[in-house]
């Protein structure tokens, strides 16, 4: 019999957006109960991971869905940073009058999607958790439905997206016709280096996630939809869906093709050095922030494929580190972002912090230390994800990786220090508000004091994440 | 040892800082806050002389040792000095409570959060000098950048902001290829661990590219020639705390990376680049002075006569001679008081005229003696005349190019007659002279906190001059073991070949 009770965390989940719509079908103005008991589910949910012993190594339903230490360690990520993100979004939605009972559940599902991803040990399951949070995704970028840009961004996600996942499903197929298996185990007794047909397999699959992290050349939808979307669901898709997509991007290239690694390897270079060098260059002509993060993102999504490159596991390790990091940084830059208000408005534009720190002498020393964080300037955590990644990409004498990542962040540096030159160098403008709800100002905190404390201790992290053996 | 000395000298400015930084800023707690980091900077200058009294100097052993688990496995905190290091600790401890003294009114606004800044800095800056493992020298190294970032470009002048990016880029561009070297360097051996690495010693064919890298670091913030170009703009436009920080300090951890990372790590291909290394600090002491000689503005000709000076430094480190180390220390010890002591100099007058241009100045010396004669002591240090601190550095490093190459070393001596030139004739174009303006004629003498100051810095630059031997004994026995060190590496190559 299965063991259910390692998918209880699923389980959980899937009837908790059950109950919550017959909530909100039932009950007049529940947005905001929906809202919290979306947050506790996820809270729950969070529980009900870490009461299974996280080293478990489970296979269920045929060996399709994979309960190890990666996954484990992957949904507490992805849960937690749902968390963080709906906590600090509250008031934003509010504001911007998309306070449906739809959000909260749309989010949820989608996040049941990244689980699924996570978890998958099987092409159909992937594809399956792939498409649940990616159609939730496509309707989150367009809620904001009288607003232009939003219903814009919701296309172009849903039309380039779809096309993606064609590429990705014809990937799939091929794979299946010439190893006979969908199973990723089963496909890795299977492979074979001189099949020319499970190398397309291969590269279409690596192109459709490549998709999904925005990673350069498949990078293009990443900019208009941050820019469109509303800013809560931005953070969600700097964050979220990356995680989902790196986990499902270790598993499929490490498990089933770990031993055609030269047929994969130089791809997923080539997409590093240009999402590194892309992010960087074309930041600095960015005027708008959200639109600035969005290539900020795809250039540090080229750090985390750079340590996954490397095809050791310190270079996997390295790159959950990475987004891990990652994580905290884009929570704590949005976190800022959605402290920009001012009647009942939100800002968005560069030019909107001029002189930030005069008033606002806290916020602005939390942008500092976020800003010098994301371009990788020690002792902030920042460093310490770059340094990791470049640990594992010089073990494998990967010298020109190395020294290209460390000049495109000097490049970027500068569009950092442009915003911080911005807040702390210019004439100051009208004050922001300064009221803002409990949720944000705690995440804003704790991933603060994480970025600018962590130096103290960094063994911790490092730890956890030492015991992720895919190899 | 059992108190950890070296950590609470790391930590006691950044507690200050943090201290600063949460208390309540109104108007009237500015002068607290000063207060406040006046008192923390000298009880830790205090503690750094109490670190010098307990400092063995008979011993070329890391002294003071502090090893802690780190990142597990990988990195460990450690931290320990020799009679190299302990100088610039107490250097850098020396001048930060004066660049606090000096704040006044030339700070109009958020005076606290430019407290903060100079704490910080110096929390990083003594890392820096002690820090026994690469990777934490490179924590300390960059994480300069931020504090200094900020003095510049908040509290800065015109140009502030793009001296600021342009100081914060280069610096940032030099370092990656330390941080590529110093991830090879962990790999190629295993540890990261200074000590070790000296006992274990870098296989030779790494060397080369080892060097260059650490070298693309160090030589852009020393700064040489031709990557010196941030230093004049830095300096310009930083306010005179900034300047004195950048100038007495900021520039000697390149030195200070030099003798302990380039010669001490990579001997073989230090040997190798002599050459290289002699070039460029020849075109820098006498391209530097000759551009100095133009200048108009003083905080200009001041920058540049820093990068002959450090020109100066760098062609000491590589003479691997007894003198030349040590003078190249001293020469190091001294500039930093002096250029110190010149840059606050200029601040003094710049707060009560506004302009740093010489063509504005004539003439003080009727109206304010006092400074007359500290900025006459200043010059005659920067000149390096016998008596000042500024002769010893000179002379020893002289002596140590004299032994290697007689061309060097002549050319170099140019560059002594060369400071002299744009130091005195700045002089006698701001002290000297009729009194051309009014404004002139309305400007007071140097006041209380000024003279504090300035006149500590007199005492030294003096006493240093007469009597070099507390800082000569106390590198000693280092230097000779590193020279040492240095030659047993060589010749053990050379039988290998």
């Amino acid at each position: 019999m299965i063991n259910l009770n390692f998918i209880y965390s699923e389980i959980f989940i899937c009837l908790a957006i059950m109950i919550l719509l017959i909530i909100g079908v039932f009950k007049k103005n529940s947005a905001y109960l929906i809202y919290n008991l979306t947050i506790l589910s996820l809270f729950v949910c969070l529980a009900l991971i870490l009461n299974f012993p996280i080293d478990a190594n489970v296979e269920l339903f045929n060996n399709s869905y994979k309960i190890d230490y990666l996954s484990s360690f992957m949904k507490i990520l992805l849960i937690l940073s749902g968390i963080f993100v709906l906590l600090s979004s509250s008031k934003y939605i509010q504001i911007v009058k998309i306070n449906k009972i739809e959000y909260p559940i749309l989010v949820l599902s989608s996040i049941t999607g990244m689980m699924v991803m996570i978890s998958s040990n099987d092409l159909i399951l992937f594809y399956i958790g792939l498409e649940l949070q990616s159609l939730a995704l496509y309707v989150l970028a367009s809620f904001n439905r009288d607003n232009i840009l939003s219903s814009e961004s919701g296309l172009k996600y849903f039309v380039l997206s779809a096309l993606s996942s064609g590429l990705l499903l014809y990937g799939c197929s091929l794979i299946y016709g010439f190893s006979s298996s969908t199973n990723f185990d089963l496909i890795a007794e299977n492979v074979n280096k001189d099949s020319y047909g499970l190398t397309f397999g291969i590269i279409f699959i690596i192109t459709g996630l490549a998709f999904k992290i925005s990673a350069v050349p498949f990078h293009m939808w990443a900019p208009d939809v941050y820019e469109g979307s509303p800013t809560s669901v931005t953070i969600f898709f700097a964050i979220l869906p990356k995680i989902a997509a790196l986990t499902v991007f270790i598993r499929i290239l490490y498990v089933p093709f770990f031993n055609i690694i030269d047929q994969w390897q130089i791809i997923i270079i080539f997409l590093s050095i240009a999402s590194m060098l892309f992010g960087s260059i074309a930041a600095i002509g960015q005027k708008n922030l959200k639109r600035l993060i969005a290539y900020s993102s795809i250039g540090h999504m080229g750090y985390a494929l750079a340590g996954i490159s490397t095809g050791t596991n310190q270079g996997i390790q390295s790159s959950i580190t990475y987004i891990s990091i990652y994580l905290f940084m884009n929570l704590a830059f949005f976190a800022c972002l959605f402290m920009l208000r001012r009647d009942e408005k939100y800002f968005e534009n560069i030019e909107d912090l001029s002189g930030l720190s005069k008033n606002h002498p806290i916020l602005s020393f939390s942008f500092l230390i976020v800003l010098f964080s994301l371009a990788g300037i020690p002792p902030l955590v920042g460093f310490f994800a770059k340094f990791y990644i470049f640990t594992a990409v010089i073990e494998q004498s990967m010298y020109s990786l190395a020294i290209i990542g460390l000049l495109s962040t000097v490049i970027a540096a500068f569009y950092y220090l442009r915003i911080i030159k911005v807040i702390y160098f210019d004439a100051e403008k009208e004050k922001f508000e300064r009221n803002h709800n409990i949720g944000l100002k705690i995440s804003l905190t704790i991933s603060t004091i994480f970025i600018l404390f962590y130096f103290i201790y960094p063994s911790p992290l490092i730890e956890i994440i030492e015991k992720i053996n895919i190899i | 040892m059992n108190f950890p000395i070296l950590s609470s000298l790391i930590l006691l400015p950044l507690l200050g800082a943090i201290f600063i930084f949460f208390s309540k800023s109104k108007s009237n707690t500015y002068l607290t806050s000063k207060y406040l980091a006046t008192f923390v900077s000298f009880v830790n200058f205090i503690l750094s002389l109490y670190l010098w009294y307990l400092f063995d100097p008979s011993t070329a052993e890391f002294q003071f040792l502090e090893e802690q688990s780190w990142i597990k496995g990988f990195i460990n905190y450690k931290v320990g000095i020799d009679g190299i290091s302990v100088l610039f600790i107490i250097l850098t401890a020396f001048i930060t409570p004066l660049c606090v003294v000096s704040v006044n009114s030339n700070i109009k606004y958020r005076l606290k959060d430019f407290l903060v800044a100079i704490l910080v800095m110096e929390s990083l800056m003594i890392g820096v000098f002690c820090s026994l493992d690469l990777v934490i020298f490179y924590l300390f190294f960059e994480g300069g950048l931020i504090p200094m970032f900020l003095i510049i470009g908040i509290w800065g002048g015109e140009r502030r902001v793009y001296s600021a990016f342009k100081f914060f880029l280069y610096t940032l561009l030099g370092s990656i290829l330390m941080l590529v070297a110093i991830i090879s360097i962990y790999w190629i051996t295993g540890t990261t661990d200074i000590t070790y690495l000296y006992s274990l010693g870098i296989d030779e064919k790494y060397q080369y590219l080892l060097w260059l890298a650490f070298f693309s670091s160090f030589a852009v913030k020393t700064p040489m020639w031709p990557v010196h170009t941030w230093l004049p703009d830095a300096h310009v436009e930083a306010p005179t705390a900034g300047s004195v920080l950048l100038a007495a300090i900021l520039l000697k951890m390149a030195g200070y990376g030099f003798i302990r990372f380039s010669v001490g790590l990579f001997p073989i291909a230090s040997e190798y680049f002599i050459p290289l290394i002699y070039i460029l600090s020849l075109i820098a002491i006498v391209y530097t002075s000759l551009v100095a000689l133009m200048q108009e503005d003083m905080k200009k000709l001041i920058a540049y006569s820093s990068v002959a000076h450090m020109g100066f430094v760098t062609l000491g480190i590589f003479t691997f001679t007894q003198q030349g180390l040590e003078g190249s220390i001293f020469q190091m010890i001294s500039h930093g008081l002096v250029s110190a002591a010149l840059f606050l100099s200029v601040g003094v007058i710049y707060e009560r005229m506004h302009t740093r241009l010489i063509a504005n100045y004539g003439g003080l010396v009727s109206v304010m003696p006092k400074y007359a004669i500290v900025l006459m002591v200043f010059t005659l240090g920067a000149v390096g005349l016998p008596g000042t601190s500024g002769f010893i550095g000179e002379f020893l490093i002289l002596i140590g190019a004299f032994k290697k190459s007689f061309l060097v070393a002549t050319i170099a001596s140019i560059g002594v007659i060369l400071s002299a030139a744009y130091m005195l004739w700045l002089y006698k174009r701001v002290v000297f002279g009729e009194i051309q303006k009014n404004e002139i004629k309305k400007l007071t003498d140097l006041n209380k906190s000024e003279i504090f100051i300035l006149y500590s810095l007199v005492f030294l630059i003096v006493f240093f001059g007469f009597y070099p031997e507390p800082l000569l004994s106390t590198t000693q026995i280092s230097v000779e073991n590193l020279i040492e060190m240095y030659n047993i590496n060589l010749n053990s190559n050379l039988i290998e070949k």
